[in-house]
């Protein structure tokens, strides 16, 4: 077994195709997008923003707000001056509470969309403590109202209807004023769990073109088979599916060895960062026997070199693009939803989370994944091996 | 005794049989030859000999064992060369070599002494670091039957070895082939050329449609077509002339005539030839040519099958 690999690996090496797809056309892709203008120079930045606040009562500004960092906080008069501020671009988003309402309302910049967005977010987990809390009072206090006193209370509600004590109320009045404001923001920043543009995009070509250096391992079976090598192979004293199985294996080597030179020749070249190396080594373990997996399961319904590598390119181009391997893929429905079925999501999502957990524990559920997407195709490929065994070998 | 025992070999793909019930034997330095014409199942009965192909039914016994596709020990004796030229073109002679005999369990110097060998008998020891996509076709037939020899087998089986090469490289294999069987080797050798079969095998099974129609020695399958030899006369002048003499010959047992030429059928053409050459001079007319044809396995091929070789 370890003859035929070592001849495969030896013909592999003088085969400028698999240099190509292998190596050269991931990275030059690489290169390319990662030098088209992404809007930012892919640095990490802290959110900030600036947030205008009308709030007669001023629970909801000093409590809530007040206690955000990376969050300026200006006072109005009234919901038409937050408005104004917002307006006139000296506030990115403004926080109307009135009275009566559960949540505070948002008045946003349309060219300020995230700070908006935590706007929202802020004014929505401000409500749901509100409710929380109205609740907790309801099943404390007996009868007596205690409306606009409690923090959290909401004028206009019907008291009384509770099981508890007056002093069960008071408890829990005071207890409520207590918590801790009902959101926060965390000092990690995004792009702490996001890959810069240069090692995305190495990555998404990298695994985009393992599915081509794959598909040569099938179709090179294929040509064996139509050159009379494979006959050969099995009529020597070899057990046959050693014969496969070093075919197979070999082409995992060929595609780790890939992989491994993308990596350090991109990092060294291209400036990527793709994490720690037993991390990354791990990573690119799973992806490279996931792909080679889902290829293999792909191949064996095919006649033919052609025909496997035609329905393989098929697949790859469907699968890079919603798994994200040329752009990130977002909001987009159910191309959204498919991509999870690409190892190329999985493979990125590690490596985001690798960004931002230098830990081999951060990719954990990416490699399982991918491991399983492995299992899952060496299954159909063995399932259905057996037919298209009958057929390489009867052609 | 008989090296390999192949017994009611059976193949079929879905509902076509393509071989049925074939059987055959091979002794030790015994060439046997697989006849008939592309598609007649040759290739798929080899594939079973060898152990390439699973049989659906039948037998393989070699040297008194089992033959299976997993049997490791059987297929250690068998040399192997298809019909393809089943190298890689992008290594080298020696590299394929070397490649192909580390299967076999050679390794280190008697790998290279084996290798060397090989490329010596097969005259290519003087191109065997260039690469097997700069050969020629002949040349990359007599590599392709080198590599078969690696392993020293004691059965050598040959798919269709001269399939398209140019008659100085055909007779150097079948000589080598020829030198194998003279050194104790059983051969099994298809081919849908009747003269190799003719020239090369002892003994000769005509297969068509999946089938054995007959098996023997030439001179054994020849006295299937029941017939006597051909002789071909030109003559110059008008050939009926000699026609009433001829036919009281004794073992002339048919003659035509055709303007100066003559067509006999005679039973043993080269007891009677003096006796016919006297016929035609006595009747005036002298001799321009003289041809002699034996049945061939051409022949017993049609008579078989109703149908020739390269139909």
């Amino acid at each position: 077994m370890l003859t035929i690999i070592a001849n495969d690996l030896r013909r592999r090496l003088r085969d400028t195709t698999l240099l190509l797809y292998g190596v050269v056309l991931p990275l030059g892709l690489a290169f390319l997008f990662s030098t088209v203008p992404a809007g930012d120079d892919g640095r990490a930045r802290e959110f900030a923003a600036r947030y205008a606040v009308s709030d007669p009562a001023g629970e909801f500004a000093g409590r809530v707000l007040g206690s955000l960092p990376s969050v300026q906080v200006r006072r109005a008069a009234s919901p038409a001056e937050a408005a104004g501020l917002v307006e006139e671009g000296k506030a990115d988003a403004a926080f109307v509470v009135e009275p009566g309402a559960e949540t505070p309302r948002v008045i946003g910049d349309v060219d300020k969309p995230v700070a908006v967005q935590v706007a929202r977010e802020i004014a929505e987990a401000y409500a749901a403590e509100r409710r929380a809390a109205r609740l907790a009072l309801l099943a404390a206090s007996p009868a007596s109202p205690a409306s606009g006193d409690v923090p959290g209370t909401v004028p206009g509600t019907v008291p009384g209807t509770g099981s508890g004590t007056p002093a069960g109320a008071a408890e829990a009045a005071a207890g409520i004023a207590r918590t801790p404001a009902p959101v926060s923001l965390a000092a990690d920043t995004a792009v702490r769990r996001q890959l810069d543009t240069t090692t995305y995009h190495a990555a998404g070509m990298a695994v985009f073109f393992l599915f081509f250096v794959a598909v040569t391992t099938v179709s090179g079976i294929f040509e064996e088979r139509a050159g009379g090598t494979l006959a050969r192979l099995l009529a020597a004293p070899v057990r046959p599916r050693a014969v496969l199985a070093a075919k197979a294996l070999g082409g995992v080597l060929v595609g780790l060895a890939c992989m491994g030179v993308l990596v350090v020749a991109s990092t060294l070249l291209m400036g990527a960062g793709w994490g720690p190396p037993l991390a990354v080594a791990v990573l690119v373990a799973a992806c490279v026997l996931a792909v080679s997996g889902i290829t293999a399961a792909i191949a064996v319904t095919a006649r033919g070199a052609e025909q496997a590598s035609n329905r393989v390119s098929a697949i790859a181009m469907v699968l890079g693009v919603v798994g994200g391997a040329f752009f990130p893929v977002t909001g987009l429905g159910f191309a959204e939803f498919a991509g999870w079925l690409a190892p190329h999501r999985w493979f990125l999502l590690g490596l985001s989370d690798l960004a931002g957990d230098q830990s081999i524990g951060a990719v954990a559920v990416p490699a399982l994944v991918l491991l399983g997407m492995a299992a899952a195709g060496g299954a159909v490929a063995l399932a259905l091996g057996g037919r298209a065994a009958e057929r390489v070998m009867n052609a | 005794m008989s090296l390999i025992e192949v017994t009611d070999l059976r193949k079929r793909y879905r509902s076509t049989t393509v071989v049925d019930g074939v059987s055959f034997t091979i002794g030790e330095g015994e060439t046997y030859g697989l006849l008939g014409p592309n598609g007649a199942g040759k290739t798929t009965t080899i594939a079973m000999v060898v152990g390439v192909l699973a049989r659906d039914g039948g037998g393989v016994r070699l040297a008194g064992r089992a033959h299976e596709v997993t049997s490791l020990a059987t297929k250690a004796m068998i040399g192997y060369v298809p019909q393809e030229i089943a190298l890689y073109p992008d290594l080298t002679a020696r590299e394929n070599l070397a490649f192909f005999g580390r299967l076999y369990g050679l390794a280190g110097r008697d790998l290279r002494r084996r290798v060397d060998e090989v490329l010596d008998v097969t005259g290519l020891s003087e191109r065997s670091r260039e690469a097997v996509s700069k050969y020629s076709g002949g040349m990359a037939r007599r590599l392709n039957i080198a590599a078969g020899l690696l392993n020293r087998p004691r059965l050598l089986v040959l798919d269709e070895p001269t399939a398209g090469v140019d008659p100085q490289s055909r007779g150097a294999i079948l000589d080598a082939v020829a030198r194998l069987a003279g050194e104790g080797v059983a051969v099994l050798y298809t081919t849908h050329y009747m003269e190799e079969a003719e020239r090369l095998c002892d003994r000769v099974g005509i297969l068509d449609g999946g089938r054995m129609r007959a098996e023997g020695t030439h001179r054994e399958l020849v006295s299937l077509v029941g017939a006597g030899d051909h002789v071909l006369i030109t003559v110059d002048g008008a050939a009926a002339g000699a026609v009433p003499a001829l036919e009281r010959t004794p073992g002339v047992t048919r003659v035509d005539a055709d303007e100066a030429r003559l067509e006999l059928l005679v039973a043993e053409s080269r007891a009677v030839l003096p006796l016919i050459l006297d016929a035609v001079t006595g009747a005036g007319c002298a001799v321009r040519s003289l041809e002699v044809r034996e049945p061939d396995l051409e022949a017993v091929f049609l008579k078989l099958t109703g149908r020739a070789l390269r139909d």
